[in-house]
């Protein structure tokens, strides 16, 4: 198991690098120059070039890179050339918001994905199955930002429940429950239709397997042969197409923090690019791409620990 | 004169599908006398497996048991409540299956597979008596070292030792019938035969009735008291084992056996049944070996013949049974 994790870290390392040069070559494609907006609009040209100089942008490109490489490797993510704060120090402040409306979007819409999906495949063929395929046809047509924007206009303007403007403060707070409970309910909205898709197909594999014959010829009822013996072994493919979808749901974060002003990182991130700070931009990338590395290496354990065919194999 | 079990009356399991009505188990008789082994023969898709999912009432959907009775005991088990049913399943009726792998599930020990089994039937027993008995019950199939065995999973046994993970498991709870449903077809043949033999003696030692359902006429032999023959959702010959063997009937029994009476010797020896057996929504008219027997006549083609007596505990469905008679008069006309 421990050789497992430990190969399984190993194999993020390659991943990791890749991911770094392709964030670092795409701000290379961008048109706008960091100097330039350094410097700001009415710089002379000469102020410009000593910039550059300073920012080590004259270097070839390699070197660029090694030079970011070797600062990363120092903890060092440079500079915000807009205000001058450090990267780190935003990236800081900005995770815990991001990680706080991920888990509360995943805590809801997991469950209820997991559960639409065994009923659906249970009954399949009924009422209950069909609402559930129109329901997540529906949810997986519907983009994050407008389902944000239905919940902004009616939940939060129209009838007032609940606050739809930033982080009201930490999640023990009731004022932080309050601020979350918008976001997370979008977020997590686009997730249920993917989860409820993936676990009717996995459940409804799994109920015509001869093991489950078995359970209900050994005089099971039938909860106990759903919940054991269909979801229980329907959980590996779930799990390993959940991970993948997290994926998309970092992407539908930075819309929804975007929407709800949320200080997470995806807002950091729409922010840096629109004001062309480079190692903002770049920062944030980095830490996004992390969470889903994070993401799928413990993907990968859970499906060790769900599947005992895979242990010590 | 052995005491019945299990009786089976007119049982009807049909599958209504985009090509038709399938009719899968259409009306079979049959009994299972204590301590006794009934061996269910056919090729595959003759409706012997679903005749044993009928008598469990675990016919998958969209399949249906529209007609008949299930008496275990003089209880018809197609009248109960699902909750005494189930208390059927695993308790006074248990099975086994042909794929020992698939059948257990990969994802929980074979000791928590044994133990969910006698938790249903006793939901009382601690959960340290509970693991005792599953280890009683795996050191019954003769399983090394059972005590480790019971936190193993199934990919790491065997297929010998799956299939008897299986048998412990369906005799947990000391049913009194045991439906095993070609329960060596997917095993090499010493394992067969390891297989069989614990049968047997799981029989003497606990007085359990058994239906075993093959293709493999040697098992047959080796195991069966009585027989009945399947073929296209009906019984076409019912006898005891030897009898079978000796003087079989039905035109199809003795192309299963591969022999042909030779009481004219022009004939050529039969050794194969010629053909297929037709696909289940499109049985011919008459009798639905017709097309394939030899000895087939008009009336075949039009009328179905009944499961009849042709001598004493010997019932074959065939016009033309007994078959010697019909031809020997046949080469004196």
């Amino acid at each position: 198991m421990l050789r497992h994790v430990l190969q399984r870290v190993l194999m993020a390392v390659p991943v990791l690098l890749g991911v770094l040069l392709i964030g670092f070559l795409l701000m290379q494609v961008v048109p706008t120059d960091p100097a330039t907006v350094r410097a700001g609009p009415t710089a002379t040209a000469e102020v410009v070039a000593q910039i550059r100089a300073d920012m080590g942008l004259d270097q070839p490109l390699y070197m660029q890179f090694g030079l970011y490489m070797w600062r990363l490797l120092h903890g060092d993510l440079g500079v915000s050339i807009i205000n001058n704060v450090p990267v780190t120090q935003e990236l800081g402040a900005t995770i815990g918001p991001t990680l706080e409306l991920m888990f509360a979007s995943l805590f809801w819409s997991i469950p209820i994905g997991i559960a639409l999906g065994t009923v659906a495949a249970y009954w399949r063929g009924s009422l209950l199955d069909r609402f559930v395929t129109a329901l997540s046809v529906a949810g997986g047509s519907v983009p994050v930002f407008f389902l944000g924007l239905m919940l902004i206009w009616f939940v939060g303007f129209q009838w007032q429940w609940l606050p739809f403007t930033g982080r009201g403060g930490p999640l023990w707070s009731l004022e932080g429950w309050q601020s979350l409970a918008l976001p997370a309910l979008t977020l997590g909205g686009t997730f249920i239709a993917p989860v409820a898709r993936m676990t009717r197909t996995a459940v409804l594999e799994v109920l015509g397997a001869e093991h489950v014959r078995t359970a209900r010829a050994k005089g099971l009822g039938e909860f106990a042969v759903v919940l054991h013996h269909a979801l229980r072994n329907a959980l590996i493919p779930v799990v390993t197409l959940i991970g993948l979808q997290i994926g998309f749901l970092l992407g539908g974060a930075v819309v929804t923090e975007t929407v709800f002003s949320w200080p997470g990182v995806g807002r950091l991130a729409v922010g840096a690019i629109l004001s062309s700070d480079f190692p903002m931009a770049q920062g944030t990338i980095l830490i996004l791409s992390l969470g889903f590395i994070v993401v799928n290496l413990l993907v990968d354990i859970l499906y060790v620990a769900l599947d005992p065919r895979m242990r010590g194999a | 004169m052995q005491q019945e079990l299990l009786r089976v009356e007119g049982l009807r399991t049909v599958f209504q599908t985009s090509s038709g009505l399938v009719r899968a188990v259409d009306g079979v008789d049959l009994s299972v006398a204590r301590g006794r082994t009934l061996g269910i023969v056919g090729e595959s898709g003759c409706g012997k497996s679903m005749l044993s999912l009928s008598i469990m009432r675990l016919v998958p959907q969209p399949g249906r048991t529209v007609d008949g009775k299930v008496l275990l005991e003089g209880r018809n088990l197609l009248d109960i409540p699902t909750g005494d049913m189930r208390q059927v399943r695993g308790g006074q009726i248990a099975m086994i299956f042909q794929e020992p792998m698939t059948s257990l599930n990969p994802v929980h020990t074979v000791g928590r597979q044994i133990v969910e089994a006698m938790k249903v039937h006793s939901p009382k027993d601690s959960a340290a008596a509970l693991k005792e008995q599953a280890i009683a019950a795996l050191k019954r199939v003769r399983i090394p070292s059972p005590e480790r065995r019971f936190d193993e999973y199934p990919h790491q046994l065997s297929g010998g030792m799956r299939q008897r993970v299986m048998i412990a498991m369906a005799l947990a709870c000391r049913p009194r019938l045991l439906i095993a449903d070609e329960p060596t077809t997917a095993l090499d043949v010493t394992v067969q035969a390891q297989i069989l033999d614990l049968l047997r003696e799981l029989q003497a030692e606990t007085g359990m009735s058994i239906i075993l359902i093959t293709h493999d006429l040697g098992v047959v032999a080796e195991m069966a008291d009585d027989v009945a023959v399947m073929y296209a959702g009906k019984v076409v010959e019912r006898t005891s084992a030897r009898a079978l063997f000796e003087d079989p009937q039905h035109p199809y029994t003795l192309g299963l056996l591969g022999s042909v009476p030779r009481l004219d010797e022009d004939r050529d020896r039969l050794l194969a049944i010629e053909g297929a057996v037709p696909p289940p929504f499109a049985f011919p008219d008459g009798c639905r070996f017709n097309p394939r027997c030899p000895f087939a006549i008009a009336r075949c083609r039009t009328e179905m013949p009944p499961l009849r007596l042709v001598e004493d505990g010997h019932e074959v469905a065939c016009h033309r049974a007994p078959i010697e008679k019909a031809l020997a008069m046949e080469s004196a006309a």
